[in-house]
């Protein structure tokens, strides 16, 4: 794999976005600033940038409730999110959405999901569409250890597997199915083995390494688009927050996310690895780092300005037509 | 005009909407059927034949036969439709909705609204329902009502070949997810269907005869029952005005009140459990919108709180019949 300098920025840099959206969400909510249910992406952003780095704008994507990281990575408008997450007149969903629906169908982004094990089928779907049209596009479900245990996923990997349509399956295992250890609740443990056996292969990374991301999904979605059929992509990795903004975490060892923190974090080890080879500087990405946070202050101080949706949205875009 | 089943004018619609819209596909168990066999593929059509011949014509891109999995059928008819095309998803039995229901009230039915109005989902779910061959508990129910209470679902309970094919032609051509419920017991009726493509809209509902001193509102097959029902009342000085609605989402409420204040009764007769029923939904409304027209009191005619029984004698006597239609329409005229 040999990327260039203009892909390397942009992918430290679509990590950086998720990073400081997501730290500055937790800030934010913290201040009661955010309604609803919130979940963070933070730790966990290699895995949605190296798989999205692969993809084109036309390709197809369906997250899950955590989907902050994997909108970004598909090309969602970051203020557009702010704002939704918000819950404001402006928010790429209009506020009606918020943190766990949001979408933008003109970046192939089909919609973050509140129903864990919600969106595979889905993408099943995509992927029959754009199979039919002879597009050479792919569809990508994003998943975790806990959609694993669903069995919406089982039946959407063995239907991708029996129509041969172009879906990749993205396994995110950041240990907890919301409070509990998969390794309870992966009856074997096995996550790999158990997707192998639907009859497709899986390409495995470690989910805090982009370039091992990059690489294994490159591999899923050149089968994809050659009309080989569908793949599924295993990424252990770690979250830094809890399920749910709120959650206290007591489930957790002592100094376990200090730990994570300091040994699984993408962002350090992305810099390590390009400044070594000196593919890019220190100089390079302290830029892009200041730019983020100047866009992540612009996004939060617009969010927090914008009005409330009128209310007439209340009623509107239920049906096209009754 | 040539007279056609109910079978017939859904398979000869669904052959034109492929025909007219290579968008259209269709997708389910059995759908060819014989996938993978030595007789098949194409060995049946769908259960109860309803797609027949659109595997042979159309392909296995566009008729696509699927596991026994009807998440990721409705799943993948959601996601579909997201992606553009038009998918006729078959749930086999509408007692398998169980299964699916996810798909359709958390994600299509959804979708336009939480994504702020940018999405469409386009699919229709074709499903059958409805007892009367002693196909037990979970072969027979008629669960349109708790699909109907759905926002951003649209539900058609066709009662006769020509609107289940106008009706289905509207569902597919459509922009939004639908529930389209065919009464197994009504394949084989038959009535005056056109050749050509027509459409029935959604949300107006059939006078199926004119009276003056009864409202019967009845859906899919209970509109043949309230029918005769009323055939026979003639001889007893009863006149009733019977009201298919044809789609219970949207629910020609208008029709029905107007009905109402015309007649000053209303029976309903709903071939599901009473609760939170269409018909306790029809007396509501009525209720809450006319009240001071009714000269007696709402009378539902519906299968007890119950299970759908297998042994014959005991699923006539859950079924409303012509007798039980009757006795409550006598009794709303003895009530002034």
């Amino acid at each position: 794999m040999q990327l260039s300098r203009d892909e390397l920025l942009r992918a430290y840099r679509q990590m950086k976005i998720i990073r400081e959206f997501e730290e500055r969400l937790h800030i934010e909510i913290g201040r009661g600033e955010i309604p609803g249910f919130t979940h963070l992406y933070s730790g966990q952003e290699a895995c949605a940038v190296g798989v999205c780095e692969n993809l084109e704008i036309d390709d197809k994507m369906v997250s899950t409730h955590r989907g902050h990281g994997h909108c970004i990575a598909k090309g969602c408008d970051v203020k557009g999110m702010m704002k939704e997450i918000y819950g404001k007149d402006g928010g790429l969903c209009n506020g009606k959405g918020g943190s766990m629906h949001i979408a933008d169908l003109d970046q192939g982004m089909l919609g973050a999901n509140g129903i864990v094990g919600g969106g595979p089928p889905l993408a099943v779907g995509a992927a029959i569409a754009e199979r039919n049209r002879g597009t050479g596009r792919v569809a990508v479900s994003f998943g975790g250890d806990g959609s694993i245990n669903q069995g919406t996923v089982f039946e959407a990997m063995n239907l991708a597997v029996v129509l041969k349509a172009p879906v990749i399956f993205v396994i995110e295992n950041n240990h907890y199915s919301e409070h509990t250890h998969y390794s309870y609740a992966v009856g074997s443990g096995d996550i790999v083995g158990r997707t192998k056996a639907f009859g497709m292969p899986v390409f495995e990374a470690d989910g805090s390494d982009f370039f091992a991301v990059y690489d294994a999904m490159k591999e899923a979605v050149d089968r994809g688009r050659a009309g080989e059929g569908p793949s599924a992509l295993y990424l252990p990795i770690v979250r830094f927050y809890g399920h749910v903004e709120g959650d206290p975490q007591n489930y957790r060892g002592p100094d376990e996310t200090k730990k994570n923190r300091e040994t699984m974090d993408c962002l350090p080890k992305f810099r390590q690895r390009v400044t070594e080879a000196a593919l890019l500087t220190n100089e390079d990405l302290d830029k892009i780092d200041e730019e983020v946070l100047a866009l992540i202050d612009e996004a939060v101080a617009e969010a927090s300005a914008a009005p409330l949706p009128p209310m007439e949205m209340l009623y509107t875009d239920v049906y096209n037509e009754y | 005009m040539p007279e056609k089943s109910m079978r017939d004018a859904i398979n000869e619609c669904l052959h034109q909407e492929m025909e007219r819209d290579e968008n259209v596909i269709v997708l389910g168990e059995d759908v060819a059927g014989g996938m993978g066999s030595p007789g098949g593929p194409e060995a049946i059509g769908g259960v109860f034949s309803l797609t027949a011949g659109l595997f042979t014509k159309y392909g296995e891109q566009r008729v696509i036969d699927t596991p026994i999995s009807e998440s990721a059928i409705v799943g993948a008819a959601a996601g579909a439709a997201l992606a553009g095309l038009r998918p006729v998803a078959e749930i086999m039995f509408t007692d398998f909705m169980g299964l699916c229901l996810d798909p359709v009230y958390n994600q299509g039915a959804k979708f336009k609204y939480m994504f702020g109005g940018k999405a469409k989902t386009p699919m229709v779910i074709r499903t059958t329902m409805g007892a009367g061959m002693s196909a037990a508990a979970q072969h027979s129910q008629t669960n349109y009502a708790w699909l109907t209470s759905i926002p951003g679902v649209k539900c058609a309970v066709p009662s006769n070949a020509y609107d289940a094919k106008g009706l289905l032609t509207s569902a597919i051509r459509g922009e939004d997810p639908v529930m389209y419920f065919e009464h197994k017991m009504l394949y084989m009726a038959a009535c005056e269907v056109p050749d050509e493509s027509y459409t029935v809209p959604f949300g107006k509902g059939n006078l199926t005869r004119e009276g003056s001193d009864v409202t019967i509102v009845a859906f899919a097959r209970m509109v043949h029952l309230a029918n005769e029902a009323a055939d026979e009342l003639v001889a007893e000085g009863i006149s009733c005005e019977v009201i298919d609605p044809r789609t219970t989402s949207p629910l020609d409420e208008e029709l029905i009140l107007e009905s109402v204040q015309q007649t000053g009764r209303l029976v309903v007769v709903d071939e599901s459990n009473p609760r939170c029923s269409m018909a306790s939904d029809i007396a509501g409304i009525v209720a809450s919108q006319a009240f001071d027209y009714l000269d007696a009191p709402i009378k539902l005619v519906t299968p007890p709180h119950t299970p759908i029984p297998f042994a014959p004698n005991l699923e006539y006597a859950y079924l409303p019949s012509k007798d039980r239609i009757k006795q409550e329409v006598q009794q709303v005229m003895e009530a002034l």
